[in-house]
Order: C-alpha cells, then structure tokens, then sequence
C-alpha cells in the first residue's frame, strides 16, 4: 500500500476517518472458513453476537433480522459462529467449517 | 430491560471489521458488545494493551466513536480527564455539539487495570467521575507475550511463570479485584462474560445508567494465551461461569445479587482447565495438589460470595 | 492599559495568571514547592473567582494523564508539579507534546531526587527538555505572572497546538513576595481570550469521531515526529508576535533573550531564571570597576533561540555558562552544550566555560558570581581553565 503523504498527516498523529480498518483485509488470515447453509438457518443472531470481527452479514431492513451470510473480507475462520450454531446439535448445522482454499 | 439478540440488531456495531485481533479472540467481541448498548455518543479511552493496540494501527482504526490512548496505566485517569472536560464545557455552554449526555468508557485488560493500572483507577473510582470503566480479564499480560499478571491463576504457565522441573506456574493465587471496586463504595460493580450476552447487555446498561463510576469485570478467554482452538472462547465462558471460577453478579451500592446460579452441583474446575494448555500440567502426576487448591480457593470464593449476597440482602 | 500593582508571591501570580486565563479543567498533584500555586487557585475556585473544574488526582501521573484527556476534549487545561512529580509524569509529558495539546503547566523547579532536596535547581525542567514541550524561565514573579498569561496564547495559536512549561525557581521565586504589576481581570481576559474551538480536534465531537493517540508502527512514527519538530520551528515567529502584542498593552516588551549591558561586553555570563537577578548586580559592580561584563539571560529555552543566543555571544572575549543542573557524564550541563552548539563554527565563536551552580538550592551569592567573572577575566587573559567548573561547593 501506498503512504499517506507527510503533510497530509493529521496533526498529533490522530486518525480522522473513523472505522477505516474496513479497508483492511484480514480474511487472507483463515485456514478454515464458514460456509452458510441457508436452509438450516433460523436466523437466531448467535453467530452475529458471538463474531469478533463484523464479518457476520444481517439485513435489519425488515421486521425480523436475518443472517445472510459472511464477509470474507474479514472472516478470519475461527469457528466461534460454528460452535454455537444452535441447529448443529440437531445435525442440521447452519454454519459448517470448511477447509479454506486460496 | 427486555434486550433480544434482535432489538440488539438493529444497533449500529461501532467497532468496524478489519481490526487485527486475533481469530476467535473474545476481547474484541466485548468490546463490540459493550459498544451496542453504550452507542454512539460515546467517548472511549483504552489503556494500551491488546484491544487498543489491534483496533488502532495507524492509520487505521476500528473505532466509530472518538477514542483516545494515552499511556498503560492511566486509562482511568485519562478518561476522568475527558468527562471532566465535558462537564466544565457543558457548564460554559461550549460543547462543540450539543449533547445532553455523554458515555465515558475506559477499557483495560487485566494488566492495565488489576496492577499497573489500579492506581490510576482507584483515584478516578474515589473522584466520583461519571465514567465506566471495563476490565477485559484474560488473566495475564497478553500483549507483551504472555506474561504473569495479578490476575493470572494459580498455577498457570506464563511466559514469566513457566512451568519447569523445579516451578509448575505461578505460585500465588489471583487478586479480587472486583472486591476492591466495591470497596470504593462506588454505585455499580459487576461481574460479567462475553458468552452470556444478555447479562452483558443489561449491566452495561446498569453501569451507564448510575450517577458516577461504574465498573465491569469482563471475563475474557484467550486462545493464544491460554492456549486452545479459537473456536470455543465463548464456551470457555461459559464453564468458567458454571466452575463458579467467574460467578455472575452485580453489587449495587454495596448490595451484592448473583445474577446467575449454575446448577448444583457445580462443575468441576478440572473441566474449565483442561481445555487450556496452560494448564495442562496440572493433570500430570505430581501435580494434584495444584487443581485441589485451585478447587477449593473456587469453592470457597464462591461461598463467600454467597454469604455476602444473604448478608447484603435487605 | 491600567495595572494593579501588587505585592505577591511567585506561586500566587502564576496562579492569579491562571485564573485570568480561565481554564475549563486544572488536574494537578501536590508538590513543593508548587503546593501554594495549587492552593490559591483552589482558593479561587471554591471563592467562585473561577469556575475551573479541579481534578484532584492522586499522583502525577494521573494528573498529566487527566490534563491530557481534558485538553484532547478541548477544554484549556492547566497543570503546575516539580521535581519528582514531574519525573513520574514524565512518560505522559511526552504524550502531551506529541498529541498536540496546549497544556499550559506552571513548572515551580526543585531538584531531582536522590538524595531527596526540596530545594532550588533546575534538573527538574531540563530533564524534560526533549520532550517537546515550549519552556520559558522566568526572572521573577513579574516573569512569571505574564508568562502565565502569554502561554496560552502561544499554546494554542493554530499553528504551534503545543503545550508550555513555565519555569520559575522553587522557593526562591514561589514563596518571594514581590512587587509587580497585574492586569484587571477583564483585560487579561481580553488579551487571553477563550479558547478557540475550531483549532486542534476534540474528543466531544461525537459526530465526527477521531482515534486519538494509536499504534505507529515504523512507517509513521518518524514522520509524525517530524511534523511535531515543524511546530517547534513555527513557534519562535508566534512568540515574538505575542511578546509584542503584549509588551503593547502592558509596556513590558520580552524576548526570547535578554541583553543585559551587552553592547561592548567582552565577558558574559549566561544565566536562567531568578539567579540573572544577582548576576544583574555583579554585572553592576564589575561595570562601576570598569570590567566591561554583561549578561544574558535565556528566557526561552525550548525552541532554544539559537540565533539569537550566537548573535549575543559572537565576538566576546570570554562567556561563562551558568547551569542549575548537571548532565552527568556529559560534557557541561544543558545550556552549556546548547549555547556551545548555537555557536559552532562561528569564526567569531568566543571560549565557553561551564558553571555548574546552586545545586539542591546551593544560594547563589554575589561572591560567587564575582568569582566566575574572576575567572572569566583569566580567561579572557588567555589563561587554562578546565571546560566544566563547580560554583559555590565545598571541595
């Protein structure tokens, strides 16, 4: 990446533009990464809770919230969404981790 | 205080991706978790540690509400500076927008809070500023690798308390910290994880609704640290809270409730420990005497908590 | 413009300068010899004279800490500690400078411990010399009560943003009554005026949030330090603007210098802070004598006005540097390697000798001073005298 030029520098060394780190691609960090199967969701939002890293889609735009999958741009794998997917205990896991193939 | 995962939902989440926390690593996942209930008129402060170093690599940050970091043991001190600003403009009429209220958060991990923070912490608490302040617990000093901290538990194996042939870990048991912010008679203490969101949720909302200093004490597992597969953090949480290792409970002016009683009879500690290779040595023979005293320092911590709840109950 | 003229103690100027200035936070921890500055201001407040919103922390640290969060939300923040306070603040000091907040401090200097001395030197300040800080010595209360009016002005003009230290001596100026002239209150509002809110940033601006304060790795730090550096060499212009404007209202004109009997001198002593005064009495003597001797005094140190400094020295026959604190292992003390360097490969560049003095508050007498411009006239004699000397110690 290229560097922010030296007189563009805000002054004090702070940062202005606030959640810039969206333009920072930590999803090439996965080995493993989770794949969503829609027809075993219910859209409880545990994953979406439980996500340290924004990478669980929602759309808010209806009455009721749904899951609608995972920005891999930020995904970095680690399986906590799978882990608590609450339809695996069933057997019908609505996340599965698979093998991350770049 | 009704709180669902869907009303939570609907909340902007103000600590944006792109972060470089580690996978799986649950400190980041409070700190977006507090930030749903405190909302964007908030301003953050963060002793340096884990959290703000992964959320602030310049010139990136994850932070969508002003945030500041000044030094490793002062963000208590920092943030009573910020609220005080807030009031004495507030007073003048010079606030640069309006604003009725303002959250003031500062957030430590437990080195930056439990040892050479607690200066700074202590005199903020005693001030009666309206701020909170958030302890992310992950029980010894991970940013710098790994190292024993006031926190860690005993028997761990730390960077600087290894086990060896002659030391098995750290030979002191961890401080209470929460006792001593109830001892600062300040008007919320609580005890909370990450894993049961919906008591994060409701004391965070406590914590910002009291006139003066709060204070959280977040359990916070570490998968470098304590060494397991990143996908069960939250269920590390979880049995750490059914050990009674980290009871749920909130002290409100000196009035200490459970907020949470596992079932009885509670589950053994061995089965938090053996997850984390950081205790893994405690299993090996020799080594008994380590998880008998690390049961009975939890189950008598636990008893005593009880009996404060009952002698506190109006 | 009309002046009270008052008798008062250095700590009560500095804090009836302060209280001029209106700051919105003070965040301060007892020390002495600061402790009296601290306790009029608090009188102040709790008077109702000011409505200042006093942190009283519980160290120093915690009491730059919260100066630096209070400023970072724009507030003007003022701070006042000595000695060992100041070293314990001293991590959070570089900071200050660093996120660019006009933290204005009233610095009452005392020596570093060990072993622990409540007294007068200067090791305290000098210590903080890197730190990025705009530092100014004052004389005398006189000094010392219109610094603590002119640094606000020059802490947060745009295009400086950077904190100041005021330096008077401990005890000897802090808790020495004198005469001076104060400004009404309303003037000295007047001149101070409120602090700008659309320079610098501020925390409370919720609708457009900053990260204040983040991790540099080794591809910015350097170049934020860098511009940090360009504010140190923008601010000699806006101190000498407002020296001006205010030796104008008040008829008291300061530079970054001053020339005391200078013009034909051949020797000069180079002096800081209240012992210029004594020296200004030796110089006095000698001239009656006929030795043509002259002073001059650093007022600012940080930016150190080097050209100015060079200009005052260039051509003399002999100059001797009067330290108030020593760098151990160095050569000579901190204004010795400064006024040395200012005048480096200066054909005209006269013999330097350091004078190390008044340590732990040692009284610096006019015996002393006379005895330095002894030397000084060996010297200029072409006499052999070691660089680094000792004044006024019992060998």
């Amino acid at each position: 990446m290229s560097y922010i030029p030296t007189r563009e520098l805000a002054e004090g060394g702070i940062i202005t533009r606030a959640g810039n780190s969206v333009e920072y691609k930590t999803g090439d960090w996965r080995t493993e990464k989770p794949v969503w199967v829609e027809e075993n969701c219910i859209h409880c939002l545990f994953c979406w809770i439980y996500c340290p890293d924004d990478a669980v889609l929602i759309d808010t735009s209806g009455e009721k919230t749904r899951m609608t999958g995972f920005n891999y741009d930020h995904c970095k794998g680690c399986g906590i969404c799978a882990h608590h997917c609450p339809p695996a205990a069933k057997g019908k896991a609505a996340i599965v981790m698979v093998r991350d193939e770049k | 205080m009704a709180v669902n995962l869907q009303t939570l939902s609907k909340r902007e989440n103000l600590l944006a991706g792109g972060h470089r926390a580690c996978a799986g690593c649950t400190g980041a996942n409070i700190l977006k978790q507090v930030m749903l209930t405190a909302g964007p008129d908030t301003v953050v402060g963060n002793a340096t540690g884990c959290m703000e170093v992964v959320t602030t690599i310049f010139p990136y940050t994850a932070w969508k509400v002003p945030f500041i970091h000044t030094a490793f043991e002062n963000a208590a001190a920092t943030i009573s500076g910020a609220e005080t600003a807030f009031r004495a403009l507030k007073k003048r009429g010079e606030l640069p927008v309006a604003r009725e209220k303002i959250h003031f958060i500062a957030f430590g991990g437990d080195g930056g809070t439990y040892d050479i923070g607690l200066q700074s912490l202590s005199g903020a608490m005693e001030r009666g500023h309206n701020m909170l302040y958030v302890c992310y617990d992950n029980e010894a000093y991970m940013n710098t690798g790994i190292q024993r901290s006031g926190a860690t538990p005993l028997g761990a194996h730390t960077s600087t308390t290894p086990v060896g042939s002659v030391h098995k870990g750290k030979e002191q048991h961890r401080k209470d910290l929460t006792s001593i912010m109830v001892a600062h008679n300040i008007p919320y203490v609580a005890q909370t994880t990450p894993f049961h969101w919906r008591d994060l949720q409701q004391k965070v909302e406590k914590a910002l609704s009291v006139d003066g200093p709060a204070f959280l004490n977040i359990l916070m597992p570490c998968t470098v640290g304590w060494g397991f597969d990143p996908a069960i953090g939250m269920e590390l949480a979880k049995v750490a809270v059914e050990t009674n290792f980290w009871p749920l409970f909130e002290v409100e002016n000196g009035r200490y409730r459970l907020t949470y009683k596992p079932k009885e009879p509670r589950t053994p500690i061995a089965e938090w420990l053996k997850p984390q290779r950081r205790f893994q040595h405690v299993f090996r023979p020799g080594n008994e005497h380590i998880l008998e005293e690390l049961q009975q320092k939890v189950d008598d911590d636990f008893a005593r908590l009880l009996r404060l709840c009952e002698a506190t109950a109006d | 413009m009309e002046q009270r003229y008052v008798g008062l103690t250095g700590n009560e100027a500095v804090a009836t300068a302060f209280k001029q200035a209106r700051p919105h936070v003070a965040s301060a921890f007892p020390i002495t010899p600061q402790t009296e500055m601290m306790h009029k201001y608090a009188e102040f407040v709790a008077n109702g004279e000011v409505d200042t919103e006093m942190i009283l922390v519980e160290s120093e640290h915690s009491a730059m800490s919260a100066a630096v969060g209070a400023a970072a939300a724009g507030a003007r923040t003022m701070t006042a500690t000595s000695s060992a306070g100041f070293a314990l603040m001293w991590e959070v000091v570089y900071i200050a400078a660093s996120l660019r907040l006009p933290i204005g401090m009233a610095m009452v200097n005392r020596a570093l411990s060990g072993n622990i001395n409540i007294h007068c030197d200067h090791s305290d300040a000098m210590g903080g010399r890197d730190s990025g800080w705009i530092q100014f010595y004052c004389e005398n209360a006189q000094e010392a009560y219109d610094h603590g009016l002119m640094c606000w002005r020059i802490g947060e003009h745009p295009d400086v943003r950077l904190p100041v230290m005021v330096n008077y001596d401990g005890f000897i100026i802090s808790h020495t009554a004198e005469s001076l002239h104060i400004l009404d209150d309303d003037d000295a509002w007047r001149f101070v005026g409120p602090k700008r809110q659309d320079v610098g940033y501020t925390l409370l601006d919720v609708e457009n949030p900053v990260t204040v304060g983040p991790l540099d790795l080794t591809d910015y730090y350097f170049e934020h330090k860098v511009a940090e550096m360009a504010a140190h060499e923008r601010a000699p212009r806006v101190i000498d603007a407002v020296y001006r404007e205010y030796g104008e209202l008040t008829g008291r004109v300061y530079a970054p210098v001053e020339r005391y009997r200078l013009d034909d001198a051949e020797l000069v002593i180079v002096v800081l802070g209240s012992t210029a005064g004594t020296a200004k009495e030796v110089v006095d003597a000698y001239r009656e004598q006929g030795v043509k001797v002259g002073l001059l005094k650093i007022r600012l140190f940080r930016p150190f006005p080097a050209e100015a400094v060079a200009a005052a020295l260039a051509g003399r026959k002999a100059v001797g540097v009067m330290d108030r604190s020593a760098s151990f292992g160095g050569l000579g003390g901190p204004v010795f390697t400064e006024v040395r360097s200012a005048l480096y490969r200066r054909p005209d560049a006269p013999p330097v000798h350091d004078w190390i003095y008044g340590l732990g508050g040692r009284d610096c007498d006019t015996t002393q001073i006379a005895s330095l411009i002894d030397q000084l006239r060996d010297v200029a004699a072409g006499k052999e005298l070691d660089t680094v000397n000792l004044l006024g110690v019992r060998l």
